[in-house]
């Protein structure tokens, strides 16, 4: 995000880079924060064994939670960012239904999750869907 | 698949997920729309944004929504979690209709019934991606010890 973007209102490319940031920020922040809590493990029986504090240090000292905690990070900086220069109901529905279709495609690739026929349908219907709400 | 069922503590987890995430966007977004034009000059003010109340809010919501979160995909996919916990944005939408009284258009109407429908996909398949060296192998480790002490 180099590009000094104009103040009044964001030309067509400097919105669509706003978006694909917070798009593939939290993209990235979601399949490392996924990776991170399946290597941990069930937090609800972790807690169970070693109470609320284990289960807060089993997490805090996940090296790939901090990644996706960091991708996350960003990605709400560049929604703000996003938010203060463009109307909540452009900027919300493209990145979130956007992002349901860009982890569904991750989740396959990164976490080789069985992303069977009824996902997919689920992760276009929900994004034509959420888009279609929130404009 | 038994052990996909989600246990009714789960649910109560994913509802959380839902609520916490549309309720605290909206909070951002009427703290961002109230300040100031903020600039890639001065990228500070968008650090001392995080004080104003409703972004304060927000951010406590937001909070509220990874804790639960995190909890969930500890139990669950992403390509799960993600789409089933779309439907707070349906409750948010037929709550400002039945308590705030908004006009729903027809477009918000088609949008709630395809989450709906979208939802109720993911929701009838196993929440979790069968891996063979995953967790049902120690109880069949034990019963093929057991039976071995038996011999």
């Amino acid at each position: 995000m180099i590009i000094p973007f104009p103040a009044p209102q964001p030309g067509l490319w400097a919105a669509s880079a706003m978006i694909a940031a917070v798009v593939l920020a939290s993209t990235a922040g979601e399949v490392f924060t996924a990776a991170a809590m399946k290597s941990i493990g069930d937090i609800d029986k972790i807690r169970a064994r070693s109470g609320l504090r284990g289960a807060v240090r089993a997490i805090l000292t996940c090296p790939l939670f901090f990644a996706g905690v960091s991708f996350l990070a960003l990605a709400f900086f560049s929604l703000l960012f996003a938010l203060n220069h463009m109307n909540l109901s452009l900027v919300a529905p493209a990145s979130a239904s956007l992002t349901l279709v860009t982890n569904a495609i991750a989740g396959k690739i990164f976490l080789k999750e069985d992303v069977d026929r009824r996902r997919w349908a689920a992760a276009v219907l929900v994004c034509i869907g959420v888009y279609l709400l929130a404009h | 698949m038994a052990h996909a069922r989600l246990t009714p503590r789960q649910y109560l987890i994913l509802g959380l997920v839902s609520l916490c995430a549309p309720l605290g966007d909206t909070c951002l977004s009427r703290g961002m729309t109230g300040l100031p034009e903020i600039t890639l000059a001065h990228p500070t003010s968008l650090f001392s944004a995080v004080f104003t109340p409703w972004i304060a809010l927000g951010i406590a919501l937001l909070i509220g929504f990874f804790a639960s979160y995190l909890t969930a995909l500890s139990w669950a996919d992403l390509t799960f979690v993600l789409p089933a916990t779309a439907s707070g944005y349906v409750i948010l939408a037929l709550s400002a209709r039945f308590f705030l009284h908004e006009a729903i258009s027809p477009e918000r109407w088609a949008g709630i019934v395809l989450i709906t429908i979208g939802v109720s996909f993911v929701a009838r398949g196993p929440s979790l991606t069968e891996r063979t060296p995953a967790r049902p192998q120690p109880p069949a480790d034990l019963s093929n010890a057991a039976k071995e002490q038996l011999r």
